[in-house]
């Protein structure tokens, strides 16, 4: 089936299979491997990409439904060369680690702070809380998005 | 070690110098396993025993070879070399021997041109099983002597007695690494008879010598190859899937790649040893431990993989970072039908911590001074005898530094916590504020670092000076610790520059540099990378006749006498070392013995808020004093101790894999909950460097320690707020409800 979309801007059109989530179209299809594939349960979160505005987890996303959306991934997150705020944060306060959950906390990030400049510690935390680090015990992690908020747009 | 006499360099030894890959990993463009392609690649896939014990009455593979699309089937009949393999005893068959010895035991694989057809393929094969009686209960298996290794520690007089006496019973649970990247691995045909493997690991020699034998290959025929790994903590340090996607790419001619899904992960590798403990202290009026005797028993499972290396582990540091004169320790790994257990990040000292710490907490009370005090009085400290092998502690052992500086983080003043988010049970708890109470705890671990007991442990490496830089060789194994950034931070500081790569080596190109375990990669690697360094810039001074080197030449009495042109003028110059650590011996009969190459020692306090009620826990704040010897990159030492405290709390509070009949009952990131954002406590971290280590620079590797007294100090602090002993981990809602 065709499903035909836009992927970090640009019009994409994926053949796809009856039941393949959109996670596996990305990775599959597009060759977009940044969106890392670690449950396929939706509890993880790395494979978090922003779909019509909203981070979700492309791993519960049908690729058919995924229909004239507008998708973001961690690859479509960085302003031309330069690094996304987000990303910078992550890496100045050694929130990286094996980074398998990096682009999913990146994605999720940017949302975030898209939708609320400047969260409180709270407020970070629950809106991170689906995507699962065991690598940083989050501190790190943290303490890059306070200093985003803190930053503001 | 000397530190060399090199001017300061950007990024060097004791910056937070950046990671190398942390602008790909940042952008979605690091290549984990996961993500390798070939040109032609066809998909594996395996087929596992759905008994935790079971004979094969009859297995057919015809129906999958039928399938459109699959190349090949293979069963334990077309290994080609040693059917068995093991990296200390090899005991496991690579496809099943005709009986099944735990539940996910593989028994076929299967390649096909694309994953879905290769799992069906799979599914095809028709095995039929007569089920055996499981082994599953530790006990039993001591009866029948089922017994991997039995092992005793006598030290002192077994009749010394004190009176003072805290005897208690103890439970750990079975942990999964869960390490958020999949076993993955992609194996490609060399067209010669040979291939190219590209799967997770954590020691890519020790995977070689396996694969080979069990492939009938020569050592040069294979080619394993560091890639891109998602986090291990010990999961990757056995074989997964290395032979299977081997054979099935020489079966084919064609590359094979093979990714396990989560449920497939859990069964996939090995995990945490369970154990059951039996503690008896004895103390006199002021709580000076007099003779401690233990009995451990670990569950190994089914097959031995490193299960005789943890249980030494747990046997020697079963009295903790304590002196005592008299000690009596039994341990035995057991051979079962469960999932085989093998390393996890602690590798037995874990285990044991939970043990006699929750004995020294009871003890405390016994004697009626404050827990802290009591463990100051028994200390264990550089020049001490440890107090299992009587081994001497000659280098650092800072553990009265370590309490010392934790006892001086301050605590919170506010009784339990204002944040309803952040209570036990969050947004959704149904129970009144009323019925949360607050208690602190506190826990001291010790463990060995680097390999113990005579094994020849070393690491090689090979740092070469070019025009553009200086590049390091080495085939150790990053997982995400950090240990690429810490190699170019000690050529950085020795080299004079700032240009500095880490190249990653295949078999083929290099020596081991041993495991990414048992805290040993920035003592060993780093210690190989400081040895190669010195050795290089004392020759690069030597034959130019300078006392200094820069990123721009050889300098002598500050005025340059050479370029870096100069130097390489007739091509790269490099110096290769392999790097030893100091030599330990096997232990006696009695388990004396010079065990260990050293020791790093750790102290942990938790605050937690309990809800009596409904017996939930919010892990509040975990702090810590660490012993680092020195601490080469402060960042990443902070970020290995809030990651370790949370993998601690995790298996103080939650995490536990439930496995019933040998059968694994939770083998999804539904049902085995690991720690999300909202369960992460504050953490305050104290760094103590004391020097007097054999790594480099004085540094001692501190991977494991956080997660080893973690635990027992949330529990403690669990303990406290309830005034309930608490016996086994995870404390789950019954043990503090006492349903």
């Amino acid at each position: 089936m065709r499903v035909d979309l836009s992927v970090n801007g640009e019009a994409r059109s994926l053949e796809v299979d009856g039941p393949e989530s959109l996670l596996s179209a990305l990775r599959r299809h597009l060759d977009l491997l940044g969106t890392k594939d670690a449950c396929e349960q939706g509890e993880c979160g790395s494979c978090t990409i922003m779909m019509d505005g909203d981070a979700v987890c492309s791993c519960l996303v049908m690729a058919a439904d995924a229909e004239g959306a507008a998708v973001v991934t961690v690859e479509g997150v960085a302003r031309g060369d330069a690094l996304h705020p987000v990303q910078e944060a992550l890496l100045a306060e050694g929130a990286v680690q094996c980074g398998f959950c990096t682009p999913g906390f990146v994605v999720a990030g940017v949302h975030l702070l898209e939708t609320n400049p400047h969260p409180s510690a709270t407020e970070i935390r629950e809106a991170l809380a689906g995507n699962i680090c065991r690598c940083t015990g989050y501190g790190a992690i943290l303490r890059a998005f306070e200093k985003l908020a803190e930053a503001g747009p | 070690m000397t530190t060399g006499t090199t001017p300061r360099v950007r990024g060097g030894i004791g910056t937070s110098a950046r990671r190398p890959d942390g602008g790909p990993k940042v952008s979605g463009n690091f290549a984990y396993a996961s993500d390798l392609s070939a040109e032609g690649m066809l998909w594996g896939a395996t087929r596992r025993s759905p008994h935790a014990h079971a004979r094969i009455t009859r297995l057919d593979i015809a129906p999958a070879l039928a399938m459109t699309g699959v190349l090949a089937v293979l069963t334990q009949e077309d290994v080609p070399g040693n059917p068995l393999f093991g990296q200390e005893e090899q005991d496991q068959p690579v496809l099943c021997d005709g009986v099944a010895r735990y539940w996910g035991e593989p028994v076929a694989v299967v390649a096909a041109t694309d994953e879905e057809t290769a799992r069906r393929a799979a599914g095809a094969i028709i095995v039929e099983w007569e089920p055996l009686e499981p082994l599953v209960a530790t006990d039993e298996a001591i009866e029948r002597e089922s017994v991997y290794r039995d092992m005793q520690i006598r030290r002192g007089d077994e009749s010394a007695k004190g009176p003072i006496v805290v005897e208690g019973f103890y439970e750990t649970a079975t942990q999964d690494q869960a390490p958020l990247g999949p076993e993955a691995g992609l194996a490609i045909p060399d067209g010669e008879g040979g291939l190219d493997l590209y799967a997770v690991s954590q020691w890519i020699h020790v995977d070689h010598r396996q694969i080979i034998d069990c492939l009938d290959m020569a050592p040069e025929a294979v080619r394993c190859h560091p890639v891109g790994i998602g986090g291990a903590f010990g999961s990757r340090e056995d074989i997964s899937l290395h032979i299977h996607v081997a054979m099935l790419a020489l079966a084919t001619g064609r590359p094979v790649k093979m990714v396990y899904d989560r449920s497939e992960s859990f069964v996939g590798h090995v995990k945490r040893h369970p154990s059951k403990m039996w503690y008896r202290h004895e103390a006199d009026a002021f709580g000076n431990l007099v003779k401690v005797e233990a009995r451990l028993i670990l569950d190994g499972g089914a097959y031995a993989h490193t299960s005789r290396a943890v249980l030494a582990n747990a046997a020697f540091f079963a009295v903790g970072p304590y002196r005592c004169d008299n000690v009596f320790v039994h341990g035995s790994v057991v051979r079962t039908n469960n999932p085989p257990a093998g390393a996890m990040r602690g590798f037995g000292a874990v285990q044991v911590c939970f043990g006699y710490e929750m004995q020294m907490d009871r003890l405390a009370d016994a004697v009626g001074i404050d827990p802290l005090d009591l463990r100051r009085r028994n200390a264990l400290r550089s020049g001490d005898r440890m107090s299992t092998s009587g081994q001497l502690i000659e280098g650092s052992l800072p553990t009265m530094s370590v309490i010392d500086a934790l006892a001086g983080i301050p605590l919170p003043e506010h009784p339990v916590g204002d944040d309803p988010t952040l209570l036990p049970g969050g947004t959704g708890r149904t129970s009144s504020p009323s019925s949360v109470v607050r208690g602190v705890g506190y826990a001291v671990g010790l463990k060995n670092i680097a390999f113990s007991e005579a094994f020849d442990d070393f690491s090689e490496a090979r740092v070469v000076m070019t025009p553009a830089g200086v590049e390091v060789h080495t085939a150790a194994i990053e997982v995400g610790q950090g240990l690429i950034t810490v190699c170019q931070q000690i050529a950085r500081t020795i080299l004079g520059t700032e240009q500095v790569a880490v190249v990653w080596a295949d078999t083929s190109q290099i020596g081991s540099a041993g495991s990414t375990s048992a805290s040993r990669q920035t003592q060993m690697t780093g210690g190989a990378v400081h040895a190669a360094s010195v050795g290089l810039r004392d020759r690069i001074l030597a034959d130019h006749g300078g006392d200094e080197l820069r990123d721009d030449g050889v300098y002598l009495e500050g005025r340059r006498v050479s370029t870096i042109e100069d130097v390489c003028a007739d091509g790269p110059v490099e110096f290769f070392v392999r790097f030893r650590h100091p030599e330990t011996s096997k232990p006696d009969e009695n388990g004396q013995g010079d065990v260990h190459a050293g020791f790093v020692v750790a102290a942990h306090r938790a605050v937690v808020d309990v809800d009596t009620e409904l017996g939930l826990v919010r892990v509040v704040r975990v702090d810590t004093a660490q012993d680092v010897g020195t601490a080469l990159n402060p960042q990443a030492i902070v970020g290995q101790l809030e990651g370790g405290i949370m993998q601690g709390a995790g298996f103080a509070v939650m995490e536990h894999l439930v496995i019933d009949g040998g059968v694994i009952r939770n083998p999804t990131f539904t049902d085995y909950v690991i720690p999300t954002f909202m369960d992460a406590p504050e953490v305050a971290t104290r760094l103590i460097e004391e020097g007097g280590h054999w790594g480099p620079f004085g540094a001692k590797g501190i991977g494991e320690s956080p997660t080893i007294s973690s635990t027992p100090a949330i529990v403690s602090a669990i303990r406290a707020a309830t005034g309930r002993d608490l016996t086994r981990v995870p404390v789950l809602p019954q043990d503090i409800v006492g349903i």
